[in-house]
């Protein structure tokens, strides 16, 4: 015998060919977990960090005391800025795939995350999105032609033709812009929360990362800044099981869930059942609520699956089983929250479809009207002049001086 | 009208900024009941309030993130990163974020965030409390990158750099906050309290970023130094007797390439001196530059004068620094660039 340690690698139970094997995700039936006082002491409930709150069942009832009050209206509105995500995204892929867009990263299967969070939280509230949340951009209203215009880098285009495809913003929406560096934005909106805090105002910033990104050391500081100055902030780590092609389990490591983070720095952790609509909605408002009573941030893990690529320079073929979408456990968010809906009697599978329909009709149309603006292939693109503005506030005299020796090349 | 050394003209500045302005905030550690460790923010807690004024956890990282976040929230942070050696871990959320925030949301967003730290050495504080890696900070679109020489200009600047709607990279020689250091370890320490850039206006006043000032006028040769180097600069060209024109650059970015230009072209001849290594460091850019406005001008060669490209040893600082006697040899090489004198 070999008695030397040797170096732990963490494996996935199952890559391609192998059978989906889920049984790693620790779950809580539906209406099990506790709801406690969201003033609750963060040591007497740190069992939310390890549980799975859930409150959709699978008869689609909604379960226990997370059970949020959410009016058939309300859901409703949830279920089409899903739909109408879905629906969003899928359009963008066949752009991407046309060559009418240069990139583009889906978010299916992950829509609750977004949609449900930014319906639990006030329009006041800034939001620190990682590049997987266009759900909020459409519940807020950013505006579908608007986005579109971003991918397609023309003359409307929000970021001026200087950002990769889906790093959108809204500063009228708070919508905080998106960075291609992963993470950074979770200390931001921590140091915004405590912004917050010095002005005495009552919003609070809510951000989101993914599992794989949560290793950054820019989490760590959001948790520990988050934990010592009593931010009125929520961490949203997205447990989606896949950073590209590495799974949950090399950043996760031996700790008990990402939501258990949380505990070393005394903060609430919950983990939630990011496919559950409700259930999502339910713990948003609960660590909302908390903040708002300045006791500070709360880190909530979504556990959730990345049923698409990692972007379209991706092919997950490649290093997970093919079908392990149908195996995961906790289901397809808009499907669940459907069922839900019409299990109310306040839906129906024509009423799906009509919606599925009229979503269809409005992204057609918003992307001809996008089109319209022009594309990167065909133009008209901004004008190349421009990507001096904004450096800086003023235009310095060297970078003058570079516009000019471009605008002699241009001639 | 006070004699402030540059510490308390950092002070007095943070002092009527906050006074006059609610949305500034200092933040860094060690900064808010003990005051900082150079005391730079000494008071200022008491006065101010721990709201305003706060101790940070040890992560620089975190530190910028938070003030990012806080800018972007309409409050203007200072923030104290105690020796300019610890930025490191702050470099990604300089560069690509506070740099970047306004060009990437389409000017949409901004964070006006202030970035302090104290950098050189000659404090024996070898190679992770000497360094000054103000090329850094220039190499990045997007951040303004600031060393003031004296009290009257740190004052300024300091003031100047809150209100400026770009971010910015305030360094401070350290060597410099308690008098004008002139690079001979071996004299009695100098305050600055007999010189004239110690008397410091009370209240508010602007010493504009991208504004170079001409120390010494002359005639035979150029000068382009910045921090302690422009106290070496001047010591030894009035032991060389030679009448030579000393420029302080005081902003790095932007840089007052007119100002040099000018000066070059009057005298033909041109020294560039900084405390950081040489290798790619500020001094090439400045030689590249003055070559292409003042070729024709030019009668020898630039030199430059910079600490070597080793880290900071604390055995061997005064090895390291670029100090009078570097300063000199230069000088004569350029002034008789004769290869067979000079080699």
């Amino acid at each position: 015998m070999n008695n030397k340690p040797q170096l732990h690698v963490p494996h996935p139970p199952a890559r391609p060919g192998d059978k989906p094997d889920f049984s790693y995700v620790a779950l809580s039936p539906a209406g099990a977990v506790p709801r406690p006082s969201p003033g609750a002491k963060a040591r007497d409930i740190e069992s939310l960090a390890v549980e799975l709150v859930r409150v959709l069942d699978d008869g689609h009832q909604a379960r226990g005391a997370w059970k949020p009050d959410l009016s058939p209206e309300q859901l409703r509105h949830g279920l089409r800025i899903m739909v109408l995500t879905r629906i969003y995204d899928d359009r963008m892929l066949k752009a991407q795939r046309q060559g009418r867009i240069s990139f583009y990263m889906k978010s299916t299967g992950e829509e609750a995350v977004a949609v449900a969070a930014g319906m639990a939280l006030e329009p006041t509230d800034m939001l620190f999105p990682s590049y997987r949340q266009q759900g909020l951009y459409l519940l807020r209203e950013v505006g579908t032609v608007d986005m579109m215009c971003q991918l397609l880098s023309n003359t409307h285009d929000m970021c001026k033709g200087r950002q990769l495809p889906v790093m959108y913003h809204s500063a009228a929406k708070r919508l905080f812009s998106i960075s291609g560096n992963l993470a950074t934005q979770v200390p931001q909106a921590v140091g915004w929360a405590m912004g917050s805090s010095i002005k005495g105002e009552s919003s609070l910033a809510a951000t989101w990362t993914g599992e794989g990104s949560s290793a950054e050391a820019d989490v760590h500081y959001a948790m520990v800044f988050a934990s010592s100055y009593r931010a009125p902030a929520i961490i949203n780590i997205v447990n989606n099981q896949w950073a590209i092609s590495t799974f949950q389990g090399i950043a996760g490591g031996e700790s008990p869930s990402f939501a258990a983070r949380a505990l070393g720095f005394g903060m609430p952790g919950i983990r939630v059942d990011g496919n559950d609509f409700l259930a999502v909605y339910a713990v948003t408002r609960w660590a909302a609520e908390r903040a708002r009573m300045g006791l500070g941030a709360t880190v909530i893990e979504l556990v959730t699956y990345r049923a698409a690529a990692h972007s379209t320079s991706d092919d997950p073929s490649r290093y997970r089983p093919k079908d392990e979408e149908a195996s995961w456990p906790l289901g397809d968010p808009i499907e669940r929250l459907k069922q839900h809906l019409i299990a109310l009697g306040e839906w129906s599978d024509e009423k799906h479809q009509a919606l599925m329909t009229e979503c269809d009709e409005h992204v057609s149309k918003a992307w001809e009207e996008a089109c319209s603006y022009g594309t990167l292939n065909d133009g008209p693109r901004p004008d190349p002049l421009t990507m001096f503005d904004d450096v800086y506030h003023e235009l310095p005299e060297h970078l003058r001086r570079q516009r000019d020796q471009l605008a002699k090349e241009k001639a | 009208m006070a004699r402030m050394n540059m510490i308390q003209a950092l002070n007095s500045a943070i002092h009527t900024l906050m006074g006059s302005d609610p949305s500034v905030v200092v933040m860094g550690e060690d900064v808010g009941y003990f005051g900082g460790v150079f005391r730079v923010t000494e008071g200022l807690q008491k006065r101010f309030g721990d709201s305003r004024v706060f101790d940070t956890p040890i992560a620089e990282g975190g530190i910028v993130a938070a003030a990012i976040g806080m800018a972007v929230n309409g409050l203007r942070p200072i923030a104290e990163i105690q020796f300019a050696d610890y930025v490191y871990p702050a470099y990604d959320q300089i560069v690509s974020e506070l740099a970047r925030i306004r060009y990437r949301s389409g000017g949409e967003f901004t964070a006006p965030v202030v970035v302090r730290m104290p950098c050189g050495g000659g404090i024996r504080g070898g190679q992770t409390h000497s360094q000054s890696p103000e090329a850094l900070f220039a190499h990045v679109c997007g951040v303004k990158v600031v060393m003031p020489s004296n009290p009257y200009d740190a004052k300024g600047l300091l003031i100047a750099s809150v209100e400026e709607n770009d971010p910015v990279i305030f360094l401070e020689p350290k060597r410099l906050y308690n008098g004008p250091f002139d690079g001979d370890p071996h004299k009695p320490a100098v305050t600055w309290n007999t010189h004239p850039k110690g008397e410091v206006p009370d209240g508010a006043y602007r010493v504009p970023l991208g504004k170079a000032e001409v120390v010494r006028e002359g005639s035979a040769v150029t000068v382009v130094a910045y921090g302690t180097l422009v106290h070496v600069a001047l010591a030894a060209v009035t032991q060389m007797g030679i009448d030579a024109e000393v420029i302080d650059l005081r902003s790095i970015m932007p840089l007052d390439t007119a100002t040099i230009v000018e000066s070059v072209k009057k005298t033909g001849r041109c020294v560039v001196a900084h405390e950081a290594t040489r290798f790619a460091g500020l001094g090439a850019e400045l030689s590249a530059t003055i070559q292409e406005e003042c070729f024709w001008h030019l009668q020898a060669p630039i030199q430059r004068v910079t600490g070597w490209d080793t880290p900071y040893p604390l055995a061997f600082e005064w090895e390291y620094f670029p100090g009078q006697k570097r300063m000199m040899t230069a000088l004569k090489k350029v002034l008789d660039p004769d290869p067979e004198v000079s080699s």
